[in-house]
């Protein structure tokens, strides 16, 4: 069984980034169930998606500390979903922090610095992707959600191949997004391998 | 073929292999991708629509089934509430084809306003319901219930809960699909409810409940397993829990699910409760299971003692969670439950509520009538849509919500009780449509001096941007005629009625104080289009020579592309939608268009 939470913020594509581990994990002929946050929440809101392969899974929601990999599209969201970490666990991390406007409103300061302080304080397998100079290299602020998941696929933690994941962008996304999310992808991936070497 | 669906889309490919010809419902979290799966997903044979609320369509998926066509209405639990008085009487009637009546029921709640529990809309009105607790589970259950209705000609009731709704598995289409053959309406008296009429069918009903108990006793996803002196009983989503909750504990013990919770199982419950000292319930909202147990050990005189909501063993609001679930299981089987290592206390996170997008219009409404409003008393009426989220703070411009139209009739009652105070009541396009025209009807008769503010972003955005009455678009693709907000409001008798541009600030305060000053209901139509559905215009930026960081704009919008960089305000690209409220807010003009 592999446990993978995915959390950010609405907006970020975390849903589609769902589908495809999912997708991926089902082509491999993979028992698979997720569960997602859809309606109220969405509006700028928490998003956590859950996603469960293999046998013997029966709830579609994951159970605190059993997590194997937490995705997390933003610091502060990674960090709030810390508790499904299964002890060992990975936490792979955009260091990008999305500053909401009730920090601003409340004339808080907040970016996100602290949070990834404290996750490489308390998480021995981190992996934090500056997705910024992705989107950068991508020119496009929307494959954030992608770029991830090659750092993920990168990291080995989902059992999925690079190779695997590009045969399911390819088979979910329009035609003329193939390409931009090809790239981020494989950008993505090599900053984690780049990491570890 | 294994593909990964949704809960709902596997209730309407389980709806399509069943031989559905007419398939209605109204918007409404969690049950909305049903239809709209079957609408992507139609052969060509199906009839499917967004009706303007869940009374017209369940009355329309009635009629349906009056010919012999199995029809499907959908709704979320507080929309059975609007459609009860067809329920209760369609009850009595009964159908010819398979009718299946799909409530979606919001555990948590995750979004809605209340807690209820559709199984006892079931036992209220004598309807056979069924209960899946996962999405395989319901796409051959929907099937299921089709044939049970047919085989009772009665409608019957479907009740999904958000988690086996928006939850995902991967499931195994077969390509069979049912043949219904129409008979066609044939007149009859039994089509007509009249007071005796009522009297015999009631007799009828009660006679075959029993029936309809017995016969599911014995039905596929009803069972019981395992042995022992202590027993579970679960149903739905809690049935996974359970499952689960068995390997993280490493033990079993005898289980019945309950698939069919009314009329209840009894031969099936009386084999689980046969040998057993303790019983734990293990559902969600309402202990009905439980009851029925606590029911059938006095009627057997049993001495069984039952365990759930009703002995605080199980908690009474909010969801069940594999955890809560394998703590309650592990003290009622009497494992020690391993003490849980202090958790690493997390640093202080963000509050990170849902807010209005950027550039939605609803955000220029509210604060053209709050500026209109300065210094005045009055009080903002709410209703239920994405602009529910307009009580926040800054803009907390949202006094009252409560349920579908009621904004409007609430206002009255403020404003007969406090006739001094200005009273807004704001309804959303869709809403209006749904249960917002009679309760206009109802002041201008009444001649009670409302301000009417309608938000007209010209879809049904809270749920995902379905088509109604006034967007022209039908779920067959037709193009049909729009209804004009403003033509029915004037149709009604509303006297003063003005269309305004929400993004145009200075006019719509205008539009917004010449409709207090009018004596007598007064509307003002805002409209303009959810962002979600246009195309955004460029962003727009902030001059850092000229901003003050005064933080006006941000303390008057509270827009989520704002954010305070040191002391200047920064405007986020991506987020951005360019609608130029925060331009007309600015008091030092230093937040101009992209291009400027």
């Amino acid at each position: 069984m592999m446990n993978c939470i995915l959390a950010g913020v609405g907006g970020q594509g975390i849903i589609l980034a769902s589908k495809l581990i999912a997708q991926s994990a089902m082509n491999k002929g993979l028992n698979v169930r997720t569960a997602e946050t859809i309606g109220m929440a969405q509006r700028g809101g928490c998003v956590v998606s859950h996603v469960r392969i293999g046998e013997e899974v029966h709830s579609p929601l994951i159970p605190l500390k059993s997590a194997d990999v937490i995705i997390g599209f933003e610091p502060a969201e990674a960090v709030r979903c810390l508790g499904y970490l299964k002890e060992n666990g990975t936490v792979i991390v955009s260091q990008k922090a999305i500053k909401p406007v009730t920090v601003s409103l409340a004339g808080d300061d907040y970016d996100g610095s602290e949070m990834l302080f404290f996750l490489r304080k308390n998480v021995s397998n981190l992996i934090i992707v500056d997705s910024d100079s992705i989107c950068a290299v991508c020119d496009s602020p929307k494959v954030l959600n992608i770029a991830l998941l090659g750092a993920v696929v990168a990291s080995g933690v989902l059992a999925i191949s690079l190779a695997e994941m590009e045969v399911t962008i390819k088979q979910n996304l329009p035609e003329k997004f193939v390409a931009v999310n090809l790239q981020a992808l494989r950008v993505g991936a090599q900053a984690v391998l780049k990491e570890n070497k | 073929m294994l593909e990964l669906l949704m809960g709902n889309q596997a209730i309407a490919m389980g709806a399509i292999r069943a031989g559905v010809g007419v398939v209605t419902g109204y918007p409404g979290t969690p049950s909305t991708e049903i239809i709209e799966t079957i609408a992507k997903k139609n052969p060509g044979h199906i009839y499917v629509e967004w009706s303007v609320n869940e009374k017209s369509a369940l009355e329309v998926a009635a009629g349906a089934a009056y010919t012999g066509a199995r029809s499907l209405v959908t709704m979320k639990q507080v929309g059975l509430n609007v459609a009860s008085d067809p329920l209760m009487s369609l009850a009595y009637i009964g159908v010819k084809g398979g009718m299946v009546i799909v409530v979606a029921d919001d555990p948590g709640p995750v979004s809605s306003q209340t807690e209820q529990d559709t199984r006892h809309f079931a036992r209220f009105s004598k309807l056979p319901v069924f209960d899946p607790s996962s999405p395989e589970e319901a796409y051959l259950m929907i099937g299921d219930a089709f044939d049970y209705s047919e085989k009772y000609n009665t409608p019957v009731l479907f009740r999904p809960t958000t988690r086996v709704c928006h939850g995902c598995a991967s499931i195994d289409l077969d390509e069979i699909r049912s043949e219904v053959q129409v008979e066609g309406f044939i007149k009859n008296p039994k089509w007509v409810i009249f007071p005796r009429l009522a009297y015999q069918n009631h007799l009828k009903i009660e006679a075959r409940q029993p029936i309809l108990g017995e016969d599911f006793s014995s039905y596929r996803f009803n069972s019981v397993s395992g042995s022992g002196k202590k027993g579970i009983a679960t149903g739905g989503i809690s049935y996974a829990y359970t499952r689960e909750a068995f390997q993280e504990i490493d033990r079993e013990c005898k289980l019945l699910k309950v698939a069919t919770p009314h009329p209840f199982p009894e031969t099936l419950a009386l084999e689980f409760l046969a040998g057993l000292d303790e019983v734990l319930v293990v559902e969600e909202l309402d202990p009905v299971i439980e009851r029925e147990l606590v029911y059938l050990c006095g009627k057997y005189h049993l001495s069984v003692k039952v365990y759930g909501k009703l002995t605080h063993h199980i908690q009474h609001a909010g969801e069940n969670t594999v955890e809560s679930v394998a703590k309650a299981v592990a003290i009622f089987l009497n494992i020690p439950v391993s003490e849980s290592k202090n958790p690493v206390a997390l640093p202080l996170l963000p509050i990170r509520p849902p807010v209005l997008c950027a550039g939605c219009p609803h955000r220029a409404s509210f604060y053209a009538v709050k500026q209109a409003m300065k210094d005045k008393k009055a009080v903002f009426s709410g209703d239920i849509g994405c602009y529910t989220l307009g009580n926040a703070s800054p803009l907390d411009m949202v006094d009252t919500c409560l349920c579908m139209g009621a904004g409007v009739t609430i206002a009255q009652g403020l404003h007969r009780a406090e006739p001094n105070v200005v009273n807004f009541a704001f309804i959303g396009d869709s809403t209006f449509f749904h249960s917002g025209i009679t309760g206009v009807i109802n002041a201008v008769y009444n001649q009670t001096d409302i301000v009417l503010i309608i938000l007209d972003n010209v879809t049904t955005a809270m749920t995902g941007h379905q088509p109604h009455p006034g967007t022209g678009n039908t779920l067959m693709g037709n193009i049909a005629e729009k209804i004009s907000i403003s033509a029915v409001l004037k149709a009604l008798g509303v006297k003063h009625v003005v269309t305004q541009d929400p993004l145009d600030l200075a006019q719509a305060v205008a539009a917004v104080k010449e409709a207090v000053a009018f004596k007598g209901i007064s509307a003002v139509i805002f409209k303009s289009p959810c962002i979600a559905v246009v195309k955004p215009s460029a962003a727009y930026l902030v001059d850092s020579e000229k901003c003050s960081g005064c933080r006006q704009c941000i303390e008057a919008l509270g827009c989520p592309a704002f954010a305070m960089v040191g002391n200047q305000m920064k405007i986020d690209p991506a987020t951005c939608n360019g609608c130029s409220i925060c331009a007309q807010v600015c008091p030092f003009d230093a937040i101009g268009g992209a291009q400027s």
